[in-house]
């Protein structure tokens, strides 16, 4: 653009072109007569070296651009700067450019390199803040330069990163929506991200690219419920919206019964009286309520648990403060939940119209629409409905169409008497509109028609012209439905044509007149007369209703008012109006016989006097819920562009299956068992029933459900994948093949050993398989709700981590509860890591199952065997792992002194507590040492710091004098070393305890390989941002404590870490470290926050040491540095 | 999402735009000054209005409309919510959120609105990101830049966007650790002209001003934590303990911000402290009429009811108004209508038509909510901790006085003072 139209455009069509207003315009400072000199001193200052002049210069082109001035012919001056060094100015700059790149193609692409350089920045949030601006710029050129960027940016490490280009996704779109095809692609990639920073704006650039794909949402699905509580109110938003349309399609309706019910109530509710329907209405709901377990029973409903799980995950968000959330989650309820459950999002709308008008404006709009469909919900909140004088006509009309919407026999007394308040209102509009209100509650609730028809009369007597106009147009609708009961209210009526002057008014008069014109015979005509007198007076509608008047009178009354029904046709036959003089025209055809008058005026009576329908006074709100609630569509009544529609129910249920997210090995496992599958199937759905749908299974029946849970079996174990499924799922890829392979040989190895095995072992191995789906099931399922408790829990990636090691805890457990009979079995690691996916039982009492040892007896049989095909660089290693379960160290909670007899030990068991993934298992042993018994033994009062949980032990009912009895609880410490503290109760006595963990054992060991270590600690360390990742100390190691073997073990006993094997993987190990001074590596994770813990013990000559422990918790990594200090020392 | 952002003034001018996708014409403004027009209240005009090719939702604060452009389907509560979240960052970085103020700084309100929407869809709207972003503006900063040329943009990046809590950010360091609360419960209620209550409800809030230093983690318990049985939390509760324990555990942001707001509903009585009293007559044969209103303190325990505001919306008839209250002073704004007399306590009468009486008082008879205990974990240090209670009057109204059937057809002209301290007004109307 020139300067000179810049110019014009700036001026914003003034009309005096050339006359420059500098007053309006600071920037341009007065200085310079010429207009196109008139940016030459910003550009002066642009150019400069000095940064202030650059900022100065921006502030004021800034200041320009905000007043909607034209600024773009200093596009060349502002662009030079995009490099630069200021950060105030360069952020400006971008501003600039985003503006006006679009008008100004060529010269914006010299900014281009600039973020493309920083597109490549170490700095991840210089990576996003390009990405950032390089979308923003509308250049159609750059398209692929943009969609380059936005791939590269979708597999970034910095999930920041990668929400940046979720963001840039629908830019792209916007600008070429050819690319469609490719940018669904980046926006599958990202749905599969697993943090909430990613999850609200990649659901948004799915809305906006493709929401007909739904199909991209199926594998997402639980992870999207189960992160929603933790992602950012706006993204909270547009998922529970984009949720609600993706469970219509996916799942039944939950009232499907009820509906059916409700069809077949109508019937009797059309048939019924009048005046009985709304009692009907009322004892059919409670008849539906008693009815409708019956009909469950006929034909039983089952609710989706991954419904459920929506619906139980969005409830949390009813206490958002965003009221923009609160009206997502309503809707998602309105449209969604059952019947019965509806009635919670009630409360929290109600809570919402204490704020902004704006806010309350949409409320109610979405409430009064509710309230037609569901008034039982909002009944108890009548009185927050009442209007006050203070708020606004738009408001006051909402609130009065939710009170009529509410109202029924019982609160329509109190509603009426708050509705005469209102009518003495100064509001003008809102009064009309309370008249109307009180007419749709008199045609609604028969029985207090005449209540409010007496009312209505009273206020014909109003001195406000308005309100009196408005009660006759409500009156001659109400009159409609019994006219003959009313003729005195006609007359009254009738007399008001003298002093009434509002046309429509005057208009519903004589329209009741000639209607019922039999229940007055004398005033009729005397009205006609006066009207005859005023006609050439009256607005139109006013004098349409005059001639119909006259036609009734005539046919009812010729003797009397021939004349003047001739009068007045002849008036109206020369009317300035059209509509009159046709109108004049038909009726006189129709009504006075001539010899040309055809049939039809034989009908006349019959066409002017039929019978007419009594209007049905309708809430404008009726019907709206096609409309997906809280849309803009639904506020307006009309489809808004974009829109989607929110489906119909499914008449039957798609494959729930889809939602299963696959897990390679899961399904190569099947493949190669399926025979076994097969056998084992039946007990295996029927055995997780229990666990598959705890909210269902109540209704479901167990015949029908193992069809119905079947299906869901497959999935529940899918989702069990999804765990497994972790973020480093390309680096265990090879690992897993490479098990695969093992596990094959394994298998081999099994098939041929049964021969030799006894059956029944073969049969245990078959149990125990089972045993091992259902737990791993279990497991997950329990992981999903821990999730759901843990609201801090970050991704369900820790958590899946959580349940893997967990695994491997249990599985190092097994080992070593039968360690004497297959040593052979801890040799290897990494066989330990295929035993996992096998051996995941997941026992919930701490004691060993009685099916533990033969189970394990085989498997080391077989494994032995298979060991022995591989070589062990260390044979010591493994026993080292083992060994801190056996020298637990246990603590003294409660002394026998103290305790009057009673003492409590504890220790940490090591095993994963099964409740809750997130909490460290603490074994009690009380002992009872006094003379009587113990009863009641239980916890009380429990004080804890914030975040931390407990799991209380069961209640010990008795303790035997003498007896010594255990006891698991589970602590969630929250990843801090703080005390738990509690009060320990008998039947007599209190006892204030408290439980403190060493640091060590704040973790669970996990399994690595040294590739993976190395990898993780490059990590650790790369990620400096969020602080020092790496305590390093040098110490000098105990004089017993220099051979590998006792290093491992002081280590593992101080903490609860799991050794890595060196040397295992030697190919990809680039240095292995010389025999003589070997290092160690150990890891493990945080407990709570699946934090990494990496400790690295290198040894040197002379029983020198170097201690490493590398941990994303400073706090964890330096106490932890202690102990293992203290531990090796010694 | 939202495309666009105008702001306009009471008096019609378009004074701030700002454009997230391409530049929509500020002429589709001229639909929404149309609504305006037709909206005989500023605060009729609908929030949502439909023009060809847009939609304009627009909230209304500081006599300032806030009006966002959209092209299609987006939750208006969203938009709606939004606005006002600008509007609430304006009013933390300026102190108030004027006109004056806007057009002083708007190259901070550009570069706010830059960073809280990424191509209309909101990106960082967390204070405590935004002002790690950009420095709120004081007067010594102010003083400083000039001097030594440095600026209001945060040197450092904003890490706050990338970790687990974006309300807090990191580094905070303060020499004095205070943490205040503040219980403010306000009472809405509405009366009807026999002056028992139709219906009574309690708003509170909690409002925090934390200032401490490094990560502290709070827990606030309450002794009657039943009262709360409708909330809405701030993110940074722990929602699950709450609903566990009936314990609020937070870390919380830094500095001011609302840690909860709670609702009482009408279901539990709530006793008012205050009676109130009217009477109307008209002179026979004039248009003069005379108003008496009579507040007094119902039994409040021995507790003062303090700073009462009686506030009473006078029909447009009236021309004049005097007003006499026995205790106090009072206003008469001849524009709104309005008539107010605060006064301190005790029995009082003041004068003026029409329902609306407003009163703030700080006693009331029910039980409120009592904070028990505030613990702090995760830091070493003894804060300073402080907690208030306040009660407010809400929207506090008397109903249906008998005075307004017809009253609008009446023409106040005079005011007489009477020394009874009752205040009696003239009427020129017909009647």
């Amino acid at each position: 653009m020139s300067a000179n139209s810049a110019f014009n455009d700036e001026k914003g069509g003034s009309s005096s072109v050339g006359e420059p207003e500098y007053g309006h315009d600071p920037a341009s400072g007065g200085i310079f007569s010429s207009d196109y000199k008139r940016h030459d001193d910003l550009k002066e200052m642009l150019d400069s070296n000095k940064d202030s002049l650059k900022l100065e210069a921006m502030k004021r082109i800034v200041a320009m651009i905000a007043r909607g001035k034209n600024t773009s012919d200093l596009f060349p001056a502002v662009v030079k700067n995009v490099a630069c060094k200021n950060i105030e100015v360069k952020k400006l700059v971008y501003v600039y450019l985003v503006r006006y790149a679009e008008e100004q193609q060529d010269l914006a692409l010299l900014s281009i390199s600039t973020f493309q350089r920083g597109l490549k920045d170490p700095n991840q949030l210089i990576r996003a803040s390009a990405l950032r601006v390089l979308s923003s710029i509308r250049v159609t050129i750059i398209v692929p330069i943009m969609m380059l960027a936005i791939k590269e940016a979708a597999s970034d490490m910095s999930p920041y990163v990668r929400k940046t280009a979720a963001h840039a996704i629908p830019k792209l779109y916007s600008l070429d929506p050819e690319q469609k095809d490719q940018l669904i692609e980046v926006i599958e990639k990202l749905l599969a991200d697993k943090t909430t920073l990613v999850a609200g704006s990649v659901v948004m650039a799915f809305e906006e690219v493709c929401p007909e794909r739904i199909d991209l949402i199926h594998k997402n699905y639980r992870k999207l419920c189960n992160l929603l509580i933790d992602v950012e109110e706006w993204g909270q938003v547009v998922i529970i919206n984009m949720l609600t349309r993706y469970a219509r399609t996916q799942f039944l309706n939950p009232n499907m019964n009820e509906s059916l019910l409700e069809e077949g109530s109508d019937k009797t509710f059309y048939g019924s009286d009048e005046d009985e329907e709304e009692e009907e209405e009322e004892e059919e709901e409670k008849d539906k309520k008693a009815e409708a377990p019956a009909m469950a029973k006929r034909k039983p409903y089952v609710m989706d648990p991954d419904h459920r799980l929506l619906l139980r995950n969005t409830k949390p968000l009813l206490q958002s403060r965003n009221a923009a959330v609160v009206m997502a989650v309503a809707q998602l309820y309105f449209h969604l939940a059952p019947k019965a459950e509806v009635g919670v999002i009630a409360k929290a709308l109600v809570r919402l119209l204490r704020s902004h008008s704006e806010v309350q404006y949409v409320v109610l709009q979405n409430v009064a629409t509710m309230s037609i469909k569901r008034r039982g919900m909002f009944e108890p909140y009548l009185k927050s409905f009442y209007i006050r004088s203070t708020d606004p006509t738009q408001i006051k009309v909402l609130k009065l169409e939710v009170l009529t919407n509410l109202a029924n026999e019982t609160n329509i007394s109190t509603i009426l008497r708050e509705f005469q308040t209102y009518i003495k209102s100064m509001d003008k509009d809102f009064v009309a509109a309370t008249i109307q209100a009180i007419g749709r509650c008199a045609t609604n609730i028969g029985e207090v028609r005449d209540t409010c028809l007496n009312g209505l009369v009273q206020l014909l007597s109003n001195r406000d012209e308005l309100v009196v106009a408005e009660s006759v147009v409500v009156i001659k609708k109400l009159l409609q439905m019994q006219p003959e009961k009313h003729s005195d209210i006609i007359k009254h009526m009738a007399k008001l044509t003298d002093n009434i002057q509002v046309p429509m008014a005057r208009a519903s008069i004589l329209w009741l007149i000639g209607e019922y014109c039999e229940h007055v015979p004398k005033i009729a005509p005397d009205v006609l007369r006066k009207m005859a007198k005023s006609f050439t007076n009256e607005e139109d509608i006013v004098k349409l209703q005059i001639i119909n008047l006259a036609a009734k009178l005539y046919l009812t009354n010729s003797k009397q008012t021939k004349l003047l029904t001739q009068y007045v046709l002849n008036l109206a036959k020369y009317d300035q109006n059209y509509d009159i003089r046709d109108r004049a025209r038909f009726i006189r055809q129709l009504i006075v016989p001539t010899e040309k008058s055809g049939a039809l005026s034989k009908y006349a009576k019959k066409l002017f006097l039929a019978l007419k329908p009594a209007p049905v006074l309708e809430s404008p709100f009726k019907d709206r819920d096609h409309f997906q609630l809280g849309s803009l569509s639904h506020l307006l009544n009309a489809k808004a562009g974009g829109y989607q529609e929110l489906p119909d129910w499914p008449e039957a249920a798609p494959d729930p299956s889809v939602r299963n997210v696959e897990v390679p090995e899961w399904t190569k496992c099947s493949s190669r068992e399926k025979r076994k599958e097969k056998k084992v199937e039946k007990p295996f759905y029927s055995d997780s029933e229990g666990e598959s749908g705890p909210t269902e299974s109540a209704d479901s029946e167990s015949d029908s459900a193992s069809s119905s849970e079947s299906g869901s079996g497959i999935e529940e174990s899918g989702s069990g994948s999804e765990s497994e499924e972790s973020e480093e799922g390309s680096e265990s890829e090879e690992e897993e093949e490479e098990e695969k392979e093992k596990d094959k040989k394994k298998k081999k190895k099994e098939l041929k050993k049964p021969v030799q095995e006894s059956e029944s072992e073969q049969s245990s191995e078959e149990e125990r398989k089972h045993e091992r789906k259902s737990k791993q099931r279990k497991s997950e399922s329990e992981s999903e709700s821990d999730e759901e408790e843990e609201s801090e829990s970050e991704s369900s990636q820790s958590e899946s981590e959580d349940s893997e090691s967990e695994a491997e805890v249990k599985k190092k457990k097994k080992a070593a509860e039968s360690k004497p009979s297959s040593k052979p079995v801890k040799k290897d690691n990494k066989k330990e890591k295929k035993e996992m996916s096998l051996l995941d039982l997941d026992d919930f009492e701490p004691a060993p199952s009685p099916q533990a040892t033969p189970v394990n007896a085989f498997l080391s049989n077989s494994l032995a065997t298979d060991l022995e095909g591989l070589s062990l660089s260390d044979a010591v290693l493994s026993p080292a792992t083992i060994s801190p379960s056996s020298a637990l160290k246990s603590y003294e909670m409660l002394h026998r002194i103290t305790g009057e007899g009673l003492s409590v030990e504890y220790c940490f068991s090591r095993q994963p507590f099964s409740p809750d993934a997130n909490m460290v298992a603490v074994q009690m042993q009380f002992t009872n040492n006094a003379t009587s018994d113990t009863k009641n033994l239980h916890m009380e009062d429990v004080k804890l710091q914030s975040g931390m949980r407990v799991k209380e032990f069961p209640e010990i009912e008795l303790l035997p004098a003498g007896e010594m009895v255990t006891a698991v609880m589970g602590i969630d410490f929250c990843d801090s070393t703080q005390a738990a503290n509690f009060q320990l109760c008998t039947h007599t006595r209190k006892f204030f305890v408290s439980i403190q963990p060493p640091v060590g054992e704040l973790m669970r060991p996990i399994f690595l390989t040294e590739n993976e270590f190395k990898k993780e600690q490059e990590k650790l360390l790369l990620g400096q941002l969020m602080g020092m990742n790496e305590i390093t100390e040098k110490l000098t190691l105990d004089v017993k404590c220099r051979n590998e073997h006792s290093i491992v073990q002081r280590v593992t006993t101080a903490a609860n870490l799991s050794r890595v094997p060196c040397g295992s993987d030697k190919e990809c190990s680039p240095p292995v470290p010389p025999p003589d001074h070997p290092v160690h590596r150990f890891a493990g994770r945080t407990v709570t926050s699946s934090s990494l813990v990496l400790v690295t013990v290198a040894t040197k000559e002379e029983g020198a040491a170097k201690l490493t422990i590398n941990c994303e918790k400073m706090v964890i990594g330096t106490m932890l540095v202690k102990d293992i200090l203290l531990a090796l020392t010694q | 999402m939202i495309h666009s952002l105008f702001l306009i003034n009471a008096s019609g001018d378009i004074f701030l735009e700002k454009h997230w996708k391409s530049v929509v014409s500020r002429s589709v403004c001229d639909y929404f000054f149309e609504a305006q027009e037709r909206a005989t209240e500023p605060e009729n005009v609908p929030p949502v209005i439909p023009t060809p090719h847009h939609y304009l939702i627009s909230v209304l604060r500081h006599r300032i409309y806030f009006v966002a452009v959209i092209q299609s389907e987006v939750p208006p509560l969203f938009v709606i919510e939004f606005l006002h979240r600008v509007v609430d960052t304006f009013q933390d970085y300026f102190g108030v959120c004027t006109e004056a103020a806007i057009k002083d700084n708007v190259v901070v309100v550009y570069e706010l609105l830059e960073e809280m929407l990424d191509n209309g869809f909101p990106l960082a709207t967390e204070s405590n990101i935004l002002k790690e972003l950009i420095k709120p503006p004081t007067i010594l900063r102010t003083m400083v830049n000039t001097i030594t040329g440095s600026t209001n943009v945060g040197e450092q990046l904003p890490t706050g966007q990338l970790s687990v809590v974006p309300w807090r950010r990191t580094g905070v360091k303060y020499t004095n650790n205070e943490a205040y609360f503040d219980v403010v419960e306000e009472i809405d209620a509405i009366i009807d002209k026999s002056g028992s209550t139709i219906t009574a409800e309690i708003q509170g809030v909690i409002d925090a001003c934390v200032k401490l230093t490094g990560m502290p983690d709070l827990t606030l318990s309450f002794m009657n934590p039943r009262l709360l049985d409708d909330v809405s939390f701030h993110p940074c509760v722990r929602f699950k303990r709450w609903e566990a324990e009936r314990i609020l555990s937070f870390i919380p942001p830094d500095g001011n911000f609302r840690l909860l707001s709670y609702h009482v509903s009408s279901q539990n009585l709530v006793a008012i402290p205050v009676y109130i009293k009217h009477n109307i007559t008209f002179r026979e044969g004039s248009s003069q009429g005379r108003f008496d209103l009579t507040l007094g303190p119902k039994q409040t325990m021995g507790k003062a009811v303090e700073s009462v505001l009686v506030s009473s919306q006078l029909p447009r008839g009236v021309l004049n108004a005097n007003l006499n209250p026995t205790q106090g002073t009072y206003t008469f704004d001849p524009v709104t209508k309005a008539g107010r007399t605060p006064a301190e306590v005790g029995s009082r009468s003041a004068g003026s038509d029409a329902p609306p009486a407003r009163l703030a008082h700080t006693a009331r008879e029910v039980e409120r909510l009592k904070v028990n205990r505030l613990d702090m974990y995760g830091e070493k240090y003894k804060p300073f901790k402080g907690i208030k209670y306040m009660t407010k009057a809400g929207k506090f109204q008397r109903d249906d006085l008998v005075c307004i059937t017809g009253v609008s057809t009446l023409t106040y002209e005079t005011v007489t003072l009477e020394p009874s301290s009752i205040i009696t007004f003239t009427s020129a109307g017909p009647n």
